[in-house]
């Protein structure tokens, strides 16, 4: 081997060599950065102008991006018709709740039992403030929306290999990094060693800003005192009456902090994408789905397998397994094709488009995720630990624990997303697992954070990705060189077919992508058939 | 009984340094999980008990919903050990990169496992060096 070459790093294991990517913010960051240049490029309601004189047109899959195109085209005055897989709308848009009951690849079979009200959202569950067209459509549509708690300063950092595996409280690794790297700041500065990089009068107010933000004490120390405490909370909080004078607290050491590796957990609240405000349905995401398809009620036929594409001058067939009646394989026609499958699917079924975009729809590998939910006997979190919604993050295996943003200081019962893997080994290893196991599993890990699990836990279900029989897989994971090489390819129209999704946008993963990529695809569509 | 047993085993093992892998050669989830993004199963059936069976099955017969993960039993394709290092190394369709998250020992062993089970009996198996060979590069910065 010449000395010359190196096994290629890729991105994913540098992160990890630094230290940044146990949990799955990293990762996800570097899938998604590319998308992050500008805000959402939605501008209000998509205008279709022009008469498509009477043009039909078939989309396939009702997810968001099929949906999108099938409601505004409609509008727009074209003959829709929608072939849907599922037997219900959304595609990963999707709510579990009790009662349901759900079959993954390999046959193994969950059936939900959480109590009424309760569920767990196995796709998307949260909606940043800046994902406009979403947020557009769900007012237009009527669907009631919440707040969902990413930071809740009171949930846990944890790490099984640090504070003898105690979970920290994120206030206090956040107040405790911040005033640290502060102080040293502080003292760096007033040393005089930046100097040459600070003018006279900026250094005052660097110094003032490290006290503020610092919550240094006066000596520009971070120490136990009312200035930390003011940040990080108390060890005995205020309190009425006699013995109510708070104490605060000894803050964890700089040094406590670095090697735990706890500071990973916080960039998950500075990406942009998960900054406050983010919302979430009132009763679950699939309430979007719900929505969307009540605008077309009459379009959709569920239980219909895509098997084959075919266009030609005049239109495009698609071949599809009537699942109700054994299979039957029928045919449909149309003058258009808005084709939402995702990749993982398309990549297999007979399409002829070109070869660039053929060879687009086959470079796109879906990333695995795991989630589980499950369902406790008392919402412990809340009445033990003061833990209102927000995210606990951890190096276990199961790598978070969401608390539910609804219902709030009720009592009754609760159902925990209680494990979010987004690809790396142990959202395999998890995969690979039956479905008893995975939660079993999961219990087990988060017993570690919360010893309540041992004795208040009921039921649980969790959806693999990989294994979910209409995706194959969680979201296109395109890495920099195949979206360099293929992603122009896959959004051109090809001769009467169109691609649409969130493998088709640079938001991948999220449901704005979907929804923006469908409305860029029938807006050029739509250009396209007035101007035939 | 038979997954409970296991589990012991796999507990011993991995408080061994250089043990062998499991005794057993059926694929199984193991006791212990990775701890990085990597996988640190050893040996064949640990490898393809905790990825390849995410997707294609423990009994490596695939499975059918709106796309299908392929058999990889009596698998003509397996011939090539070469078509096995490019899908592990490049994914093929939806199907990621594996080999990434794998050791050059590991992608052999996953591969001699796959290509002498599930009615496959290749007998050339792929070294270490092999699979060195095939992983993809790049020159320094």
């Amino acid at each position: 081997m010449s000395d010359a070459m190196v096994p290629a790093l890729s991105r994913r294991r540098l992160f990890e060599i630094i230290g940044a990517s146990v949990g799955g913010a990293a990762a996800y960051q570097a899938m998604t950065r590319l998308g992050h240049a500008e805000e959402s490029p939605y501008r209000g309601p998509i205008m279709l102008d022009g008469d498509p004189k009477g043009a039909s047109v078939i989309v396939l899959g009702a997810g968001l991006a099929g949906m999108t195109a099938a409601i505004e085209l409609e509008h727009a005055g074209y003959k829709v018709s929608v072939l849907e897989y599922n037997l219900r709308p959304g595609g990963r848009n999707w709510t579990l709740r009790g009662g349901d009951v759900y079959t993954e690849l390999g046959g193994a079979t969950q059936r939900c039992e959480f109590d009424p009200g309760l569920y767990l959202n196995p796709g998307p569950w949260r909606i940043p403030y800046h994902h406009y067209a979403i947020l557009d459509y769900c007012r237009r549509f009527g669907v009631t929306l919440e707040p969902f708690i990413q930071l809740n300063h009171n949930a846990y950092l944890h790490s099984a290999n640090a504070f003898d595996g105690k979970p920290q409280r994120i206030r206090d690794i956040k107040a405790d990094f911040d005033g640290g790297v502060a102080e040293l700041l502080a003292k760096a500065t007033k040393k005089g060693a930046l100097d040459e990089a600070v003018s006279t009068e900026d250094r005052e107010i660097l110094l003032e800003a490290l006290r503020s933000l610092g919550a240094l004490d006066k000596d520009f120390r971070y120490r136990a005192g009312d200035n930390s405490a003011a940040h990080r909370g108390y060890a005995k909080h205020a309190g009425g009456g006699l013995s109510a004078e708070p104490i605060a607290g000894d803050p964890v050491g700089l040094h406590d902090i670095l090697t735990s590796r706890l500071w990973r957990g916080l960039q998950s609240f500075l990406l942009y994408d998960f900054q406050t405000t983010m919302f979430q349905p009132v009763g679950g995401m699939g309430r979007i789905g719900e929505a969307f398809a009540r605008q077309i009620p009459a379009r959709i036929r569920y239980g219909a397998k895509v098997v084959a594409i075919r266009q030609n001058d005049s239109g495009v067939a698609v071949e599809f397994e009537d699942l109700a009646a054994g299979g039957m394989v029928r045919e449909a026609r149309a003058d258009w094709c808005v084709c939402a499958i995702p990749l993982s699917i398309l990549s297999q079924i007979p399409i002829n488009v070109s070869a660039r975009m053929k060879a687009a729809i086959d470079a796109v590998p879906y990333a695995s995720a795991v989630k589980f939910g499950l369902q406790f006997s008392r919402r412990f979190w809340e009445e033990d630990e003061h833990i209102f919604g927000g995210i606990t993050y951890t190096d276990l295996p199961i790598r978070q624990i969401s608390y539910p943003s609804t219902n709030f200081n009720a009592g009754g019962k609760g159902v925990l997303l209680g494990g979010y893997t987004f690809d790396g080994a142990n959202s395999y290893e998890f995969t690979a697992m039956p479905p008893a196991e995975r939660v079993k599993r999961a219990v087990a890990f988060g017993a570690q954070i919360h010893p309540q699990y041992l004795s208040e836990f009921e039921n649980g279900v969790s959806v693999a990705w990989h294994r979910v029989p209409f995706t194959l897989g969680c979201a296109g994971d395109w890495s920099d060189e195949a979206r360099k090489a293929h992603y122009n390819d896959l959004c051109e129209i090809d001769g009467r077919i169109v691609l649409a999704g969130e493998h088709a946008s640079y938001i991948p993963a999220w449901q704005e992508g979907a929804v923006l990529s469908a409305l860029d695809a029938i807006q050029r569509l739509h250009k396209r058939v007035v101007a035939s | 009984m038979r997954l409970v047993a296991l589990r012991a085993v796999a507990l011993v093992v991995s408080a061994t340094v250089n043990a062998p892998s499991l005794a057993d050669d059926a694929p199984a989830n193991s006791a212990a999980m990775s701890h990085g993004w990597e996988f640190s199963e050893q040996g064949g059936a640990e490898l393809f008990g905790d990825v390849c069976a995410a997707c294609h099955q423990p009994d490596a017969k695939g499975a059918v919903g709106a796309g299908a993960y392929p058999p990889l039993t009596a698998d003509k394709k397996l011939v090539s050990t070469g078509f096995m290092l490019t899908v592990l190394f490049r994914g093929l369709k939806g199907m990621p990169p594996v080999g990434d998250m794998m050791s050059d020992a590991q992608v052999a062993d996953v591969i001699n496992y796959v290509r002498t089970h599930f009615g496959n009996a290749y007998p050339d198996a792929i070294s270490t060096a092999d699979v060195s060979a095939a992983r993809p590069r790049t020159s320094p910065p």
